[in-house]
């Protein structure tokens, strides 16, 4: 398939194309968790051993103490790790990087636009509800004997574990394209679309499955536990149902970006640490230049949102693993064990682009190379266990939020696609773009109000 | 149905064999029988009971047909379970029935000619632990789909008579032809039959939900063998009867089901988590790929449960009647347009595609469905 249809199918309608490699690698990140504790019993408390000291512990060292310490524009903080789920912008962007993930991309079933609003409504609620570690709705052994539980349990007993819920919204919500190439404008979007949400390009390379691409919805749920990511998803899914479908999902089990300056870049599959400038969640300023959507930007609804590309890149790990030390080190342009890049001592010591090899993907994927562009990196590593052939299938799903997509992921891929040395030991099996909106300021308010509201 | 039997269908649609629920085992004697036993007196249009209220314990009922054609007498729970009964007793001859029968409200029925609802008497059995009388409206949901169910056996029986001729005949185009609709009243009441625990493993076990040592019977071994060698056997002819009098085993005991409201809502509910795992992925009827149907069957059995229960749900919980309404509707609406000939679209020609739209339809009917039981349950 491919980029062909691309432009057609309700399937892959919002699918790009494109190969290219694990993707750009800016700079440092920031992240700003907002703050504000949610009323309500948390699941610990109910489950009677409340306490904060597990929280902590189950965060990775690292990102646990930054994320106590983000401060920024809407508040503050967490508390037995709880980030505010309520803020100018969604968590879970600048949000230093939790250890787990679960991402969900929906395909919207009904074509009725108040279906739609009340479904982000019901979803928000529960949202705010989990990410506080509450449960959803009258809970999971509190409602009536006969009838299933509101919430599925499997998080009971456990702290809210840092988790961000953050929705984005896919070019075929805004106008969906058919095989045949018939548009249709369900929800009566079309006019509301932002030009910054296009439909990706093909990338040489591209090998995308369409059922691992696009989608009208996104969720990505992160979290320091796995069972509290994949419960969330969970849950809104089974809220969804009649009214969404899970058109594909991806878990990832290990970090690969870090939104916390001091926190030493997690390595990727490969064994490398890439990506090791990211943009610093607590870098307010280059935040507003390169993450966040800003006034005049296009869409006014969109303002203090962001542009998510995801794309699962699959690793040819076992040949990989054949390649020589010196030739690994060559593709990245940096020394396997620091990070550090060629002619430098640390892993974020500025590299001397001149001095890496020409199609090494850290020179390609520096900003200098690109015209100071830059994006916010928060990709997982992922292993779906093996295929047919024996072999790990696993990668980096990657996941990059900025400001204009055309004018960051877009250039930068085209010149990964075409150049990196990366791209004989990768390939890019599922793409998808989604506009991730402002964030809900306050109780009441919901995902999607100012475009659908 | 389930490739193994299925122990949440036993739990909630218990099966009642005598010494459970209203037939207690506990055998305490009653006054009904030291004072001399009951007397039904049964005509044709008549039905007079010697005395409409007894204590508990062993009951004794003397049956004495005045009418002039063949009668027969049941005792019926609550929803018209079966208690006890007595068949063919023909005019001007009497027969007698002895019962453990627990406190609680019963009706005596005669029917003459032995067919319809009877000519009905309420009595009511004096004693501890009397339940507290039900809603008449839920009571009456239920004695309409036990009716429902034991047509369902009805008609299922000259079906897989049709299906067993054909197999016996070595007619195998016939026998795949007769497959299909011989299973269609089986899938509509699948929870009720999976009640009885050991007729749903003879009848309709798949071959990789089979125990150890069990012997593989019933439609999917003759399925298998239609489907893929066509050659039939005189071991396949063995097969087809007893899958018929499996079958008729199921149609006599249909009637002492324990059903419920709840019973009800959460079959329902249970058909749907049958297409979900079964028939969405094609795994039900493998070799004939004929799981379009049996899902537009199950569809079927959990609309009838529904709309027997709507008086009550409606007005306990109006938006999910209304999402029900709305969702069984969808579903009916996507189900038709696989309709081909008298069946249904060979399942192997239904694409992944489709396949998910299915998927999809069953979770936005199943998800509401599951909250049914919840909307007729009795209040504490």
């Amino acid at each position: 398939m491919g980029g062909a249809d691309a432009a057609g199918t309700h399937g892959d309608r919002s699918t790009p194309d494109g190969p290219a490699a694990d993707g750009p690698a800016p700079d440092e990140a920031a992240d700003e968790p907002t703050a504000e504790r949610a009323t309500g019993l948390s699941r610990r408390a109910v489950m009677g051993w409340a306490g904060a000291g597990l929280a902590l512990g189950a965060a990775g060292g690292g990102s646990v103490a930054a994320a106590v310490s983000g401060g920024s524009d809407s508040g503050t903080t967490v508390s037995d790790g709880a980030i505010a789920f309520y803020g100018d912008h969604q968590a879970g962007i600048a949000t230093p990087v939790q250890d787990r993930l679960h991402f969900a991309a929906f395909d919207v079933l009904t074509d009725d636009r108040k279906e739609l609003a009340a479904l982000l409504k019901e979803w928000t609620s529960a949202a705010a509800a989990m990410t506080a570690g509450r449960e959803v709705g009258q809970g999971a052994v509190d409602g009536l004997a006969e009838a299933p539980p509101d919430d599925t349990g499997e998080a009971l007993g456990l702290p809210p574990s840092r988790l961000t819920l953050t929705i984005g919204f896919g070019p075929s919500l805004f106008e969906q394209v058919d095989a045949d190439g018939t548009r249709t404008d369900r929800f009566g979007l079309r006019a509301r679309r932002p030009a910054a949400l296009v439909d990706l390009p093909h990338f040489p390379g591209d090998s995308l499955d369409p059922a691992r691409s696009g989608g009208d919805l996104c969720v990505q749920a992160c979290a320091d536990d796995p069972q509290v990511a994949v419960h969330a998803i969970r849950n809104l899914a089974r809220i969804g149902m009649g009214k969404v479908s899970v058109r594909w999902s991806q878990l990832g089990f290990g970090k690969t970006s870090s939104t916390t300056p001091d926190a030493q870049t997690p390595r990727n599959l490969m064994g490398f640490k890439d990506g090791t400038h990211n943009i610093a969640g607590t870098d307010t300023a280059t935040l507003k230049d390169h993450v966040w959507a800003a006034p005049g930007d296009g869409q006014d609804w969109m303002t203090g949102g962001s542009y998510l590309v995801a794309r699962r890149i699959r690793m040819h790990i076992e040949t990989w693993d054949r390649e020589g030390l010196k030739a690994q080190e060559d593709v990245f342009g940096r020394t396997k064990g620091e990070g550090a890049p060629y002619g430098k001592q640390r892993e974020r010591d500025t590299p001397d682009l001149a001095r890496l090899p020409k199609d090494s993907h850290v020179r390609l994927a520096h900003p200098d190379t690109n015209g100071g562009l830059r994006i916010l990196r928060r990709g997982f590593s992922f292993t779906d266990g093996t295929d047919g052939l024996g072999r790990l299938d696993a990668g980096l799903f990657f996941l990059a939020y900025q400001r204009d997509t055309r004018k960051a992921f877009v250039p930068l891929q085209r010149r990964l696609a075409a150049n990196d040395a990366l791209n004989e030991y990768i390939q890019h099996v599922g793409s998808a773009h989604f506009a991730c909106p402002p964030g809900v300021r306050k109780p009441g308010e919901w995902w999607g109000q100012a475009l659908l509201g | 149905m389930s490739a193994v039997p299925r122990a949440s269908a036993v739990a909630l649609l218990s099966l009642v064999v005598l010494g459970t629920a209203a037939v207690t085992g506990c055998a305490k004697k009653s006054d009904a029988s030291s004072d001399g036993a009951i007397r039904v007196d049964a005509a044709d249009n008549s039905c007079k009971v010697s005395k409409t209220e007894f204590p508990s314990g062993t009951v004794s009922l003397d049956l004495h047909n005045k009418g002039s054609k063949v009668t027969e007498v049941y005792v019926y729970a609550p929803g018209d379970r079966i208690v006890t009964e007595r068949e063919n007793i023909g005019p001007g001859t009497s027969a007698s029935i002895t019962a453990q029968i627990k406190a609680g409200a019963y009706e005596i029925a005669c029917k003459p000619g032995m067919k319809g609802d009877g000519i009905r008497q309420k009595i009511t059995v004096t004693g501890a632990n009397a339940p507290k009388p039900g809603d008449p409206r839920l009571d009456q949901a239920v004695a309409s789909y036990r009716k429902y169910s034991q047509e369902q056996a009805d008609l299922t029986i000259p079906l897989v008579q049709k299906f067993a001729d054909a197999v016996k005949a070595g007619d195998v185009a016939a026998a795949k032809a007769a497959f299909a609709p011989s299973r269609v009243g089986w899938e509509r009441t699948e929870p009720v039959a999976e009640s009885f625990g050991d007729i749903d493993p003879k009848t309709d076990t798949r071959e990789d939900g089979l125990e150890d040592g069990q012997k593989w019977t019933g439609w999917h071994r003759l399925e298998k063998t239609l489907w893929t060698t066509g050659k039939l056997t005189p071991e396949d002819s063995t097969l087809a009867d007893q899958l018929v009098a499996d079958l008729k085993d199921w149609q006599k005991r249909v009637g002492t089901a324990d059903i419920t409201a709840t019973s009800m809502a959460n079959g329902a509910k249970e058909l749907l988590d049958e297409v979900a795992t079964g028939k969405v992925t094609g795994e039900e009827d493998r070799y004939s790929h004929t799981d379009l149907s049996d899902f537009n069957a199950n569809v079927d059995g959990a609309r009838k449960a529904y709309e027997l229960l709507k008086p009550v749900a409606s007005e306990k919980d109006p938006e999910l009647s209304k999402t029900l309404d709305t969702e069984f509707a969808d579903i009916q609406t996507l189900l038709d347009k696989y309709r081909q000939g008298d069946g249904f679209v060979s399942y192997d020609k239904v694409t992944e595609k489709e396949r998910k739209a299915f998927s999809d339809a069953v979770n936005a009917l199943a998800e509401p469905l599951s909250k049914l039981a919840a909307a007729v349950a009795p209040a504490k």
